[in-house]
């Protein structure tokens, strides 16, 4: 069981050992952030270009400590600041950011494919943050290392992911890392939102949320994403809300441990009402404490990805 | 590949072991708080097996906590990163003597890993170090306190200990390359 890949760009082209590596290196690095100096040296020396070209704070916060923690120097670029706004393109932009000898890039983008593209031109490792419709390889990361964290296994458990399926990132990511680890996947939603092409990715598609949910050990909630649509693929929020959010209705049909997750940020009152949000079922906050220790895992997988493969004794 | 060369048999393992557990209750007395650490992988076992045996001879319970090195290691940039294993370190280290438990000394790296990764815990009253095997060729100025037998090797050599707790036998050999 080991790690050689330089980059983590998606999680389509994973091994489920890859992934399990992942997974089981990020236990000790969340054991890191429970004691009082929560920063190894790792990184020691390396520089991080945080490039967020798309607006995020959560991931990016999260990259942020992780990096800080493992002791490595970083640079943030965002796509107000940068040079982007003024013409300048993805790749001269990267190339610059090489020429100060950086040793990894991580990117969040709106281009589906910009991180694929950033590690064929530069010799820097790239960390995949998100990228358009894509993929979003550290939240299916930590989605599924929380689900193992909770359920103590992720073959044989039903996964139901619930909501904007077309335009998620998350979603398609997530569905390659649990159907890798042999969790049976349901994805529900509006019908414009949840295509039948979805099957092929090995899971199951249904546009009925009371069947989607009745049976599910986790439910994974995703938020509609206004900025994604070109127009407006279902009447409305409210009707979304009454249509597919989670609801006390609709909880009392469950099964009582079922673990509900959401990527966040939550819309309360559209996917998920306030209550069940805050309840003991929902882990929205321990994924937001794994996602530290799977980025960590991720970074100190990627470096010992970059060397002479000199397997150690 | 030539037959490996037979170092340590289960009894001379287990005689090793209870000397060097006689070695450090003689250099510590009994009322100083010393706790063992094992170092994952290979020294888990054996800070297990001498806190037992020290647990006979002071006729108290001794703690022993497991520590991984992985995050501090200087090769991580020059090799396929380690497999990351749990550290337990389930006391406090300030103020105690901690003997830090190691299966092989070889160029004393892990251990200089271990002593930076210990610090992270607290500021030990002083750190000791017992291991099973010192084979030599050290890179750093570390030396081992307790050890159960010195054994001249080759660079090339590898030395392996095979324990009860991780199946097969207790024995070590020295491998000769292949």
């Amino acid at each position: 069981m080991s790690w050689n890949r330089k980059h983590l760009l998606d999680i389509e082209s994973l091994t489920a050992a890859e992934i399990t590596t992942v997974l089981d290196t990020a236990l000790a690095f969340k054991a890191v952030g429970e004691r009082a100096i929560k920063k190894v040296p790792a990184l020691r020396g390396k520089t991080v270009v945080n490039l967020f070209i798309e607006p995020s704070t959560r991931t990016r916060t999260s990259f942020e400590l992780s990096e800080q923690r493992l002791s490595a120097d970083i640079i943030n670029f965002t796509a107000e600041a940068s040079s982007l706004r003024k013409g300048e393109t993805l790749k001269d932009t990267a190339r610059n950011l090489e020429a100060l000898n950086i040793d990894f890039i991580v990117i969040r983008h709106s281009a589906s494919g910009a991180p694929h593209f950033l590690a064929r031109v530069l010799n820097a490792s790239v960390i995949n943050a998100g990228d358009g419709a894509h993929e979003h390889p550290t939240q299916a990361l930590l989605d599924t290392f929380t689900i193992r964290e909770k359920k103590g296994r992720l073959a044989g458990l039903k996964v139901t992911i619930l909501g904007d399926i077309l335009y998620s990132r998350v979603a398609r990511s997530d569905i390659w890392a649990l159907t890798k680890l042999g969790a049976q996947v349901t994805v529900c939603g509006p019908s414009t939102l949840v295509p039948r092409v979805f099957e092929q990715m090995g899971c199951r598609v249904t546009h009925n949320v009371e069947e989607a949910i009745c049976e599910a050990d986790v439910i994974n909630l995703l938020r509609i994403q206004h900025e994604r649509q070109r127009k407006s693929m279902f009447p409305g929020l409210n009707e979304y809300s009454s249509l597919f959010g989670l609801n006390k209705e609709r909880l009392a049909l469950t099964k009582p441990d079922v673990m509900i997750m959401h990527p966040g940020p939550i819309n309360r009152g559209v996917e998920i009402d306030s209550e069940i949000a805050d309840s003991g079922r929902s882990v929205i906050l321990e994924q937001v404490t794994n996602g530290l220790a799977v980025r960590m895992a991720v970074l100190f997988l990627v470096n010992g990805g970059k060397g002479p493969q000199e397997v150690a004794p | 590949m030539p037959d490996p060369t037979l170092i340590l048999n289960a009894p001379t393992l287990q005689r090793a072991l209870t000397r060097i557990a006689h070695e450090i209750a003689e250099r510590n007395e009994a009322g100083s708080e010393v706790v063992l650490v094992g170092i994952q992988r290979g020294g888990v076992p054996l800070a297990e097996r001498l806190g037992a045996l020290l647990t006979e001879i002071w006729g108290r319970a001794v703690a022993t906590g497991r520590l991984d090195v992985s995050m501090h290691r200087d090769d991580l940039d020059r090799r396929v990163a380690p497999q990351v294993q749990p550290t337990v370190i389930p006391f406090d280290v300030t103020g105690k003597t901690v003997v830090l438990v190691d299966d092989v000394l070889f160029s004393g790296r892990t251990v200089r890993a271990a002593m930076d990764a210990l610090n992270d815990f607290g500021r030990p009253r002083r750190i000791q170090l017992a291991v099973l095997i010192d084979r030599g060729h050290r890179e750093l100025p570390i030396k081992a306190d307790f050890v159960g037998k010195n054994v001249p090797t080759a660079r090339a050599e590898s030395v392996r200990v095979r324990l009860a707790e991780t199946g097969g036998a207790d024995e070590v050999v020295l491998e000769k390359p292949v």
